[in-house]
């Protein structure tokens, strides 16, 4: 790395990007050899961190990933494409992208539905606001593990004195067996209310902050022009303002749901339950099972990470996140 | 939908929202008699303010260790995570390089591989270090978040320049101007940002579960796991230790509400 910079090209990939401040100041703090310096001063800790701990095992896991390293994590044998070969035709591990695909179908859009309807009724009461954001935003204080324990040996223990038995017998019903088998699929309640209970109160806090930057006037321009208030406004006006906001819930989402993990190792029995089985728990039990095959778990999370770095381009592509996040 | 449907809808999602607590205060103050009895009892018969001691006394799972852990842990990859990422943020933001560019499609690249895809290959790196089973296995590779650089950067972006300027007409280096000027006045920012990285460094779970091995670097959110699969443990016990876990962070919430809520709209904006 040079030493001595130009100080007008430094200027100048500062305001490339769209960084205007940058543009009255050539000298900055120090010369041009302290800028350098100091840049490395502070950004060098994270960086050697960065390298070692993320860039470091991305390699090397692509490395793992190209070779037969069943027990070892040094291996010696090149088996090329195979083990991500395997891997897509591994019925576990392709069932588990399957499960994935219903989990998020399932959870995005009623986590969706539900953060926006929480965030329209507490933004629209005068009273107690800040009493009905605290209950709801509560539950972000309980882990994933807190929640499964509750759902799994209270809520929906699937015996008679379960709690939600007990509340099913006051109306007659008989007690269902929650967890015990896949059919029906009643696994999928209970692992998809733990996650709504945990993680609703986050996102609605988010829909808070974008309803309060949605300016007046516009209600008050649509009530003249004979808007109804209620769905037609909500429609019109409040809908189209959340985009960017609920571009980002609505990835965010995925990206959550594509890395689930928690509720279902906790709730399935240390995901041995083959049925309801997402692929972080598939790669964890590669990995750190009896096998202990880090290059078919490499491979596996690979082609997990480039999907969700499809998914994430995709939909930045596709509505155009990303805008915002750069100011 | 008139006031009193608003107030109604708001009512009953409450209800639902706080059983789960409810069950957590209920069982963890019952005996097993309790819970486990023919008909629904709402509260324990009598209150089994025993159960705290009992949970500690219980020598199957060391809670008292896994407590102790994970505040080390929480408070540590907190303070680390803020003194790092934050002082990448600045120079990301600030300090003009001809390559700072590069460096910052550098930590974005990393937001596209999310740090739960790489835990096979970090686990390998970390055990190939000894550091498995260790706090600082637990600690350091979690600290350099881009992440959180990328939001420190943002912010910084927007910090006033002003203040700075004033700073350099003291003479102040960028260094000096950082801790005695930026740092001062962006306090808000890093409470935001330190009490959300606390809760997730105390609610984490699949990298403690990959690297506690042994019982001794159990944190909390793993030995609450393992009752999950234990044969002998009581039901009680169970939720008194749930209830002991969460009750640090729920006086976090009751009590950094508006930190707490700021920092989310800010990061999940952002993010």
């Amino acid at each position: 790395m040079a030493t001595t910079t130009p100080t007008h090209s430094a200027a100048k990939g500062r305001t490339a990007r769209g960084a205007a401040p940058a543009r009255r100041r050539p000298r900055g703090f120090g010369g041009s050899r302290g800028r350098t310096l100091n840049f490395w001063l502070f950004t060098g800790p994270f960086l050697i961190g960065l390298i070692v701990f993320v860039y470091v095992p991305i390699g090397w896991s692509l490395w793992l990933s190209l070779h037969n390293a069943q027990g070892t994590v040094a291996p010696t044998e090149f088996v090329g494409l195979d083990n991500y070969a395997d891997m897509l035709g591994d019925g576990d591990f392709v069932d588990s992208l399957v499960n994935f695909t219903i989990f998020a179908a399932i959870i995005v859009p009623i986590t969706y539905a539900l953060s926006l309807t929480l965030a329209l009724l507490v933004h629209r009461i005068r009273f107690m606001k800040a009493f009905f954001r605290s209950v709801f935003f509560l539950p972000t204080a309980c882990s994933f593990v807190v929640a499964s324990l509750v759902w799994k040996m209270s809520l929906f223990n699937g015996l008679r004195y379960g709690m939600m038995n007990t509340v099913l017998g006051w109306f007659g019903i008989d007690s269902v067996a929650w967890l015990a088998s896949p059919h029906p699929p009643w696994y999928w309640l209970v692992i998809c209310s733990a996650r709504l209970w945990l993680q609703c109160g986050f996102y609605m806090i988010l829909f808070l902050a974008a309803l309060q930057n949605i300016p007046r006037e516009l209600y008050e321009a649509a009530a003249v022009d004979g808007a109804k208030p209620g769905w037609q406004t909500f429609r019109h006006i409040t809908l189209p303002q959340l985009r960017a906001t609920s571009v980002a819930v609505v990835l965010l989402l995925l990206i959550a749901a594509y890395q689930a993990f928690d509720e279902f190792y906790n709730i399935l029995d240390e995901g041995r339950a083959t049925w309801g089985r997402p692929p972080l728990v598939d790669l964890y039990l590669q990995a750190l099972g009896a096998n202990q095959d880090y290059g078919h778990a490499s491979a596996g999370a690979l082609i997990l990470a480039l999907l969700i770095a499809l998914v994430t381009l995709a939909q930045g592509r596709f509505l155009g996140f990303g805008r915002g996040a750069e100011k | 939908m008139g006031n009193t449907g608003l107030y109604l809808a708001l009512g009953v999602a409450t209800v639902l929202f706080l059983v789960p607590f409810y069950l957590i205060v209920r069982n963890a103050l019952s005996t097993d008699a309790d819970i486990t009895g023919e008909s629904w009892r709402f509260f324990p018969a009598d209150l089994q303010w025993g159960n705290v001691r009992e949970l500690f006394d219980d020598p199957s799972v060391p809670f008292a260790q896994a407590l102790w852990n994970s505040t080390v842990v929480a408070v540590l990859h907190t303070l680390g995570t803020l003194l790092v990422c934050s002082l990448a943020g600045y120079g990301l933001a600030r300090i003009p390089y001809r390559h700072a560019n590069k460096v910052l499609y550098a930590v974005l690249f990393t937001l596209m591989v999310p740090a739960a895809v790489t835990f096979v290959p970090s686990y390998v790196l970390v055990s190939s270090l000894g550091w498995v089973s260790s706090l600082r296995g637990l600690i350091i590779p979690g600290l350099f978040s881009g992440f959180t650089a990328f939001l420190f950067r943002q912010y910084f972006l927007g910090f006033p320049k002003e203040l700075e300027e004033a700073a350099r007409v003291d003479g102040l280096g960028y260094w000096g101007a950082y801790w005695r000027i930026v740092v001062p006045n962006s306090l808000n920012f890093f409470a935001a940002i330190s009490v959300i990285t606390f809760i997730s460094g105390w609610n984490a779970f699949l990298w403690p579960l990959v690297i506690g091995q042994d019982q001794s670097s159990w944190t909390v959110q793993v030995a609450l796991s393992s009752y999950m699969t234990a044969q002998t443990i009581n039901i009680h016990l169970i939720f008194m230790a749930t209830a002991v876990s969460i009750l640090p962070l729920v006086l976090v919430f009751v009590f950094l509400q508006r930190w707490l809520v700021q920092g989310v709209a800010q990061t999940g904006i952002k993010g």
